[in-house]
């Protein structure tokens, strides 16, 4: 079987398309059957709260584990029966910064270089480029060790982008970064498609896969729970939510009614006494129910305006919230900067 | 860091990455990888140099160590023990030296860069036959310690330049075999300290019960079987003949085939066990 028809054998010009993909860690079924298609040029995103199964899934389709059951292609090469190929068309950046620690910068780029058969005096070039792309020029002889988190994940995003592969992996590529580092992140990443890359990430993030991802496969306890554009996403569950704390928590009969009435929508009843959640499909709509209340003489005690959380979509689309204890791997909840999380609500 | 953006260029096009994809590692591509591992397991050496601390106090601890201890005892003096002595001091520092390899293995596969290797389109071989290459350099510093020990102390190898040196090599070409015993059980074992003490149940059977320090001839019939046929003891016996012959002798020839016996036997195992760790 030649090249030509190796491409060619299934796939049908998908960049990724999975199958019933399975993979078991004794009796837990970390990844129970989840189908998925990545259309070739696209940002895809797979968001899930930790231990949902998103890197397990990215492991088996970057030959990192093996495949239990079902198929998984890569730009219609068979994972599971080519692995060297597939090795070769995708570039993979995990959770935890897989370079070399006891190299610098330079070295490590020169260390990827060279293994992939890249002649020296192209390594050395290619190094050079970039450590200036990712903004590193002045760390490039620092030892590894010295970094930043951020810089850590540019370095690890830089080795897998020396080949140019035409698919990318990122497993929570902003995960533990400051918020400016992570807009730095995200705009590197838009780079990467607009240079006819192909990019599939994980994300516990709403947010994060809305900015980025042309479609979003939401996972849960290893199945896929939903699928879609991030705005037909945000649509189970409106644009923003309205939070109020009713001064009497008696009212909330009266101001159940009076939301009905001005949305055509029930709130949601929070467990503490007097408070409510309202989907709003437009933030303005917020305005519209505060009349509404005052008008009903509801009076309020706090309110405030939200975007969905990630908890917000799983209630929607599951009806169970996303509070998992177990992790995708040991040690997988990295630092918090003050995001929505799904471990705030539990 | 003003752009983070890829400057424009030609684009990825995924069907042509697809067919110009090669099929499998080519054995050039192999070796190629091989010695890239190498380089980047000496820059960790040179930066890490607490990890010649075994191969550089060991040989002349151990050489001052046994040959007062027992020098007495089995040679009748010091000074005659040297000749004995120096050649399976020479073989249990290499072994050793080898054991390291895989304790070093065993920590480096637990960090991340391993996930990117194996992410990598190379040889599954050359991330584990890498850092063995890189510590030829490491048999050579104990074997040359071992010897300048031994002159330090008044030992005068009859087999001269040549045959020390010969017998160097023989020990750093058994050491680099046996390597890939230490290597497997560094892709088996669940941890560094297992590597550890997994390695010393192997060590210390293999030196003490060859006939590096005592001869054949004192030990009990079952023993000496055991003595005999131990890789060991060929390579000691060899490294003797070298060292003070100058003679090379058959047992040069059975020491290599016994590494070609473990290489054949190990390296695939290594392999192996390294690929279903992914």
């Amino acid at each position: 079987m030649s090249n030509a028809e190796l491409g060619r054998a299934g796939g049908a010009g998908l960049a990724v398309r999975v199958e019933g993909l399975v993979k078991t860690f004794g009796e837990h079924r970390a990844v129970d059957g989840i189908d998925l298609d990545v259309r070739p040029g696209e940002i895809f995103g797979v968001l899930g709260p930790n231990g949902a199964g998103k890197t397990t899934t990215l492991r088996m389709l970057a030959t990192l584990l093996r495949i239990d059951a079902g198929r998984a292609e890569i730009f219609g090469v068979d994972v599971a029966a080519n692995p060297h190929v597939v090795r070769q068309l995708v570039g993979v950046t995990g959770q935890y910064a897989s370079v070399d620690e006891n190299l610098t910068a330079r070295e490590n780029l020169w260390l990827f270089s060279r293994l992939q058969g890249v002649a020296a005096p192209r390594a050395r070039r290619v190094a050079v480029e970039l450590l200036g792309q990712f903004g590193l020029e002045e760390a490039a002889d620092r030892p590894i060790t010295q970094f930043s988190g951020g810089m850590r994940r540019r370095l690890d995003l830089a080795a897998s982008l020396i080949t140019r592969p035409p698919l990318i992996f990122l497993d929570e590529p902003t995960t533990g970064l400051d918020p400016r580092t992570r807009g730095q992140m995200w705009d590197t990443i838009r780079g990467l498609v607009a240079d006819g890359c192909t990019v599939l990430l994980t994300t516990q993030y709403l947010d994060e896969a809305d900015q980025l991802a042309d479609r979003i496969a939401v996972i849960d306890h290893g199945r896929k729970v939903a699928e879609g554009t991030p705005d037909e996403l945000k649509t189970a569950v409106g644009d923003s939510t309205l939070q109020l704390l009713l001064a009497e928590p008696g009212e909330v009969p009266a101001a159940v009614a009076v939301v009905r009435r001005a949305l055509g929508s029930d709130p949601v009843l929070s467990p503490e006494q007097g408070r409510l959640n309202v989907a709003l499909d437009q933030a303005d709509l917020a305005a519209d129910v505060l009349i509404a209340l005052r008008t009903a003489g509801v009076s309020i005690s706090s309110v405030s305006v939200a975007k969905p959380s990630l908890d917000e979509v799983f209630l929607a689309l599951t009806g169970h919230e996303t509070g998992h204890e177990t992790g995708d791997r040991p040690g997988d909840e990295t630092g918090d900067d003050g995001r929505t999380r799904m471990e705030e609500t539990r | 860091m003003s752009t983070m953006i890829a400057p424009a260029r030609e684009t990825v096009r995924a069907a042509d990455r697809v067919a110009a994809a090669r099929r499998r590692v080519t054995m050039g591509e192999t070796v190629a990888q091989t010695l890239t591992m190498a380089w980047r397991a000496l820059k960790k050496m040179r930066r890490n140099p607490e990890q010649f601390f075994d191969v550089a106090l060991q040989p002349i601890l151990f050489t001052a160590m046994f040959a007062f201890v027992f020098g007495g005892a089995i040679a009748g003096d010091v000074q005659s023990y040297l000749p004995l002595m120096i050649p399976g001091i020479l073989a249990q520092t290499v072994l050793t030296t080898c054991m390291a390899t895989g304790t070093q293995l065993r920590e480096d596969m637990e960090k991340g860069v391993f996930d990117r290797f194996k992410a990598l389109p190379i040889a599954r071989i050359a991330p584990l036959a890498g850092p063995m290459v890189a510590d030829l350099l490491r048999y050579t510093i104990a074997a040359a310690l071992t010897f300048g020990m031994g002159l330090v102390m008044g030992y005068r190898p009859g087999g001269g330049v040549a045959g020390v040196l010969a017998a160097i090599l023989l020990a750093i070409v058994t050491g680099w075999s046996l390597a890939w015993v230490f290597t497997w059980v560094g892709t088996i074992a669940r941890s560094a300290q297992a590597v550890q003490g997994i390695s010393m149940m192997i060590l210390f059977p293999l030196t003490f019960l060859s006939n590096a320090f005592v001869p054949v001839e004192t030990l009990p019939g079952w023993l000496a079987a055991f003595v005999r046929i131990n890789p060991v003891s060929h390579l000691v016996t060899a490294a003797r003949d070298l060292a003070n012959g100058p003679v090379v002798s058959a047992e040069v020839a059975w020491t290599l085939l016994a590494c070609l016996i473990v290489i054949a036997i190990f390296a695939p195992l290594s392999v192996r066990s390294y690929k279903r760790h992914i």
